[in-house]
C-alpha cells in the first residue's frame, strides 16, 4: 500500500486531490521488509463477552504501538472489543501442515480425555 | 421484525435478539434518556446559531477526511481517518438537528418535508449560510497538512467541547459527553503522526513543518465568536472558544517540542496570532468551501425528493 517517495516539486501549488504527494507518511520508519512494507502484525481481540482473545486479522504497521491503535481501527470499529493484543507475525511459531497427522491425528480417538463422564453443575459456568 | 429505532436492534438489553452476533453489540444511542426540553429563559436564536457552527465545522472537516478515501498512503490509515470522518459525521448531524430544534427558522425554505432538518441544513444551504471556521474548509496539501489540520482542529474542538459537557442544553450536554473520548483519540491519532514526521526524516520533517506553517495563518479565528451567538454563551448553552485558547497553546507547545519542530512560533507566520476576526461563523468562506458543497450537495439537489 505504501506509495515511495515521489517528491512532487517543492513548488507546486498545494495538490486539490488528497494523495498527491501523500508520501508524507513515508517516514523512512523502522522496520521495513524488502518491499518496502511494513511488518505484518496478527490482531487477537477479547469481545465483550468473550473471556480470552481471538485471532480476528491481520494488519501492517510500523511498530508495536502503531500496530495497536490500527487493531483499534480496523477490528473494533463495530464495538467488538475491549482488550486488543497485536503481535508481530514473524514472532509467532507455527505447526506446519506437513506435520498435521503426527500432531493432530494420535488424539483423535481418545475420547476419555473429554470430561464427558461427569455430571455437569448447572451453576458452573465456562466449563 | 420490524423496529423504528436502529439502536433498538442492536442494543443488547433486546435479548431476544443478543444471539445473532458474535460480539455483543452493545451500541448506544447518544440522546436516549436526555431531556430534550428548550433550555428556558435562553436566546434561543444566538444558541442555534452556536450550535450550529459547531455542527458545521464537524460536517465540512468530516467531509474534507473523507475525501482521502482511495488516496490515504496506507490502508490501515484510511480506515482510522475514515473512521475520524464518522465520528465528526455523527457530531455534525446531532448537532445540526438540535440547531434546527433551537431555531426552527434556520431550515432552509422550500426543502421537502420528509427531510429530517439535518439534511436540509447540510444539502440546501448556500456557503454563505454555513458557519464553519475555515480551517476546515480549505484544500488538501499533503499528508504534511492533513496531520496538522486535524492536529489544531481537533486540540482546540477537544477543549471547547469539553466545555460544552456543562452546557445548559442537556442535549447540547449530551452530545458534547459522546464527542469528547472522540476527539480526544482523533487528537491522540493527529499527535501520534506529528511526532513520527517530525521526528522521523528530513523530508517528514519539512513537510509536517510546512503543513503546520500552512494552518496556522487559520488559527486566530478559532477562538473568535460571532456576534450573533455571543448571547448563547451568556446565557450558559454556549462556550467562549476565547477561553480554551491557553490549554491549545499549551498542548501544540508540547507536540511541537517533542517532534522536534522547534519552539513555538518559530516557522509560524504572524497572523495566526494576531487577533482575528469571525469569518467563516458570520458566513465569510474562502472559495474552497463552494467547491466543496457543490460535491457534497449534488446528489440530494439533484433530487430533492428523494428518499434515502
Amino acid at each position: 500500500m505504501n506509495t515511495t517517495g515521489d517528491t512532487p516539486d517543492a513548488g507546486a501549488a498545494r495538490a486539490t486531490t488528497p494523495g498527491d504527494g501523500g508520501a508524507g507518511a513515508d517516514t523512512g520508519a523502522p522496520a521495513r521488509d524488502r518491499r518496502g512494507e511494513w511488518p505484518l502484525y496478527e490482531v487477537f481481540l477479547r469481545g465483550r463477552r468473550g473471556l480470552n482473545h481471538v485471532h480476528v486479522g491481520s494488519l501492517r504497521a510500523a511498530d508495536d504501538t502503531m500496530a495497536l491503535r490500527h487493531a483499534r481501527d480496523l477490528y473494533t470499529r463495530r464495538n467488538e472489543g475491549v482488550s486488543i493484543w497485536v503481535v508481530r507475525s514473524d514472532a509467532i511459531a507455527a505447526s506446519s501442515p506437513d506435520e498435521r497427522d503426527p500432531f493432530f491425528a494420535p488424539s483423535a480417538d481418545k475420547v476419555y480425555r473429554h470430561p464427558t463422564f461427569y455430571a455437569i453443575p448447572d451453576d458452573v459456568p465456562h466449563l | 421484525m420490524a423496529v423504528d429505532n436502529a439502536y433498538e436492534a442492536l442494543t443488547e438489553d433486546s435479548r431476544d435478539l443478543g444471539d445473532r452476533w458474535a460480539y455483543g453489540t452493545g451500541f448506544q444511542d447518544p440522546l436516549s434518556g436526555v431531556d430534550a426540553t428548550l433550555p428556558t429563559g435562553a436566546d434561543l436564536p444566538a444558541a442555534a446559531r452556536h450550535v450550529l457552527g459547531l455542527g458545521d465545522d464537524a460536517l465540512v472537516m468530516a467531509h474534507r477526511l473523507s475525501e482521502w478515501c482511495t488516496h490515504a498512503p496506507e490502508l490501515e490509515e484510511e480506515v482510522a481517518l475514515a473512521n475520524i470522518a464518522l465520528d465528526l459525521l455523527g457530531q455534525a448531524r446531532l448537532l445540526l438537528a438540535r440547531a434546527a430544534q433551537l431555531d426552527p427558522g434556520l431550515r432552509p425554505a422550500g426543502v421537502a418535508g420528509h427531510v429530517p432538518d439535518e439534511d436540509a441544513l447540510a444539502f440546501f444551504r448556500s456557503a454563505e449560510e454555513y458557519r464553519n471556521v475555515r480551517l476546515v474548509e480549505v484544500p488538501h496539501g499533503d499528508f504534511g497538512h492533513l496531520v496538522a489540520r486535524l492536529l489544531v482542529f481537533s486540540t482546540w474542538r477537544l477543549g471547547v467541547v469539553d466545555r460544552l459537557t456543562g452546557s445548559r442544553d442537556p442535549v447540547v450536554a449530551a452530545v458534547a459527553a459522546k464527542a469528547v473520548p472522540e476527539i480526544a483519540y482523533h487528537r491522540d491519532h493527529a499527535a501520534g503522526w506529528t511526532l513520527r514526521l517530525g521526528d522521523g526524516t528530513d523530508e517528514s520533517h519539512r513537510r509536517m513543518a510546512r503543513g503546520l506553517a500552512e494552518v496556522w495563518p487559520l488559527v486566530g479565528e478559532l477562538f473568535t465568536t460571532a456576534d450573533a451567538e455571543r448571547p448563547a454563551i451568556a446565557d450558559g448553552v454556549g462556550v467562549d472558544p476565547a477561553t480554551t485558547r491557553a490549554e491549545f497553546e499549551d498542548v501544540l507547545r508540547r507536540v511541537r517540542g517533542q517532534a522536534t519542530l522547534g519552539p513555538p512560533g518559530a516557522d509560524l507566520r504572524r497572523d495566526g496570532d494576531a487577533p482575528a476576526t469571525a469569518w467563516g461563523r458570520t458566513g465569510r468562506h474562502t472559495a474552497a468551501l463552494r467547491d466543496l458543497l457543490a460535491e457534497m450537495q449534488s446528489v440530494a439537489r439533484a433530487h430533492p425528493e428523494g428518499r434515502w
